[in-house]
């Protein structure tokens, strides 16, 4: 059965570039477009692993991310922020709240990307 | 020099303000009626010794012009002052808002390229390249921005580690070698033994190092040979950068390591280059605790050199 990663970012594109990217390497890809999406359809779908923005209409990244890990059914599906922020504030209280790491989007190549969420899901 | 900063409307001019926005102006026509107002005060009060009610309003009414003249160039200050923080906002708003496409744009590209959406013709994979190469350009430049509006408005941030100085010299030089290959350049490093680790900002260090090589590799006309030289001075390390390269024309070397300032041989030399690798670089090794200085010479190379001290 192929993986499944719950995409929860609002941006258009990358939600299609991601898609093509890991959808072509056989991962099941689910797109939330704002938090509140994002954190439902993480109850319902329980993808194996999340990728997160941390800017995020309705429900802030942080928040979601909180959430996820406050509740049993989700607490233990792994993490991974992308943020434009190189905000070290903010990756400390997303790394102090259990996300799996992150990525400052800039500072990647889209082959990066995919390779650490292939290294986390195992 | 001193003519130039005498001629006041042309400085006024220079800043885009009138006469009587203009400080400098101000100041002139405040210390005019001071000395005016205190010489003919004198004579006034030597006349009128008997009637001192006189004296105070003429006083007081001074008194107010200055005050007024005052506030003008207070005012006009504080205009200066807005200027200066709405550049700085704007660049870090621009770089920020610019950022977030760019990446859009390499990733996809990147799609492209892995042939992952549909296998690319030979040919469109070049013109992809093309496309790539001139994305991370502005990109590159977009985050030299940030960097020159982090270390204006202090918010640059150091994560000073234990790291060894050498082994970061050795990594930026493997990864500036496409470059150094396709200039046909060749980079040689010779570091003492044993140099002691320190503490310091690998990623920032790195960045310092990297703008050095980079200009070094570039300004270096045909077959060159740059040499990296890393080794114990006093209590620091020292690192220094010599190049058989164009040089800088003497009228320049004193703007060099300014904010966007290009020498003319440089420019002539490749037209493409912000002015902030330098700037970004000495800002990098002064914040470390360090110096970073040059010499050099038109036609026969340039000499970069900057240390930093060694903390445990």
């Amino acid at each position: 059965m192929s993986k499944k990663i719950l995409f929860i970012e609002d941006e258009p594109v990358l939600q299609k570039t991601f898609g093509d990217a890991l959808g072509s390497d056989g991962y099941e890809i689910v797109a939330a477009v704002d938090g509140e999406v994002g954190l439902r359809l993480a109850q319902s779908e329980k993808p194996d692993l999340i990728l997160l923005d941390l800017i995020l209409p309705r429900l802030p990244g942080l928040e979601v991310l909180k959430k996820l890990k406050e509740n049993e059914a989700t607490s233990h599906i792994p993490v991974i922020i992308l943020t434009n922020l190189e905000d070290v504030k903010n990756i400390e209280t997303a790394l102090e709240l259990g996300a799996t790491t992150y990525l400052v989007k800039a500072n990647y190549s889209l082959g990066e990307i995919v390779d650490k969420v292939k290294k986390a899901l195992g | 020099m001193l003519l130039d900063s005498l001629n006041i409307a042309k400085q006024c001019k220079k800043y885009g303000l009138s006469l009587w926005q203009c400080p400098q102006f101000l100041f002139l026509i405040l210390g005019f009626v001071v000395i005016t107002s205190s010489i003919t005060l004198y004579f006034i009060g030597v006349g009128y010794a008997e009637d001192p009610e006189i004296v105070v309003l003429i006083v007081l009414g001074v008194s107010t012009l200055l005050m007024i003249i005052g506030f003008s160039i207070t005012k006009s200050f504080e205009r200066l002052a807005e200027v200066v923080r709405l550049k700085a906002e704007f660049i870090s708003i621009v770089s920020h808002q610019l950022r977030a496409p760019l990446a859009n744009l390499r990733w996809i590209i990147d799609l492209l390229i892995s042939g992952k959406v549909e296998q690319v013709p030979e040919k469109q994979t070049n013109y992809l390249q093309i496309l790539r190469e001139n994305g991370q350009r502005m990109e590159e430049l977009v985050s030299d921005l940030l960097t020159v509006s982090r270390i204006e408005s202090n918010e640059f941030l150091f994560k000073k580690e234990k790291a060894s100085l050498a082994e970061l010299v050795q990594k930026t030089i493997a990864r500036l070698d496409p470059l150094a290959r396709a200039s046909n350049v060749e980079v040689r490093l010779s570091a003492e033994n044993n140099l002691p680790e320190t503490l310091f900002d690998p990623f920032q260090i790195g960045q310092a190092i990297e703008n050095l090589l980079d200009n070094a590799i570039r300004y270096t006309k045909g077959r060159g040979l740059v040499e990296v030289t890393l080794n114990k001075k006093n209590n620091g390390l020292y690192f220094e950068v010599v190049d058989n390269g164009i040089g800088i024309f003497p009228d320049d070397q004193k703007y060099i390591g300014q904010k966007f300032f290009r020498g003319g041989n440089a420019f002539r030399h490749q037209a493409q280059g912000s002015g902030l690798g330098l700037y970004i670089a000495k800002a990098i090794v002064e914040k470390s605790g360090g110096k970073l200085s040059f010499k050099s010479k038109e036609g026969e190379g340039s000499t970069f050199w900057f240390t930093i001290p060694i903390k445990h």
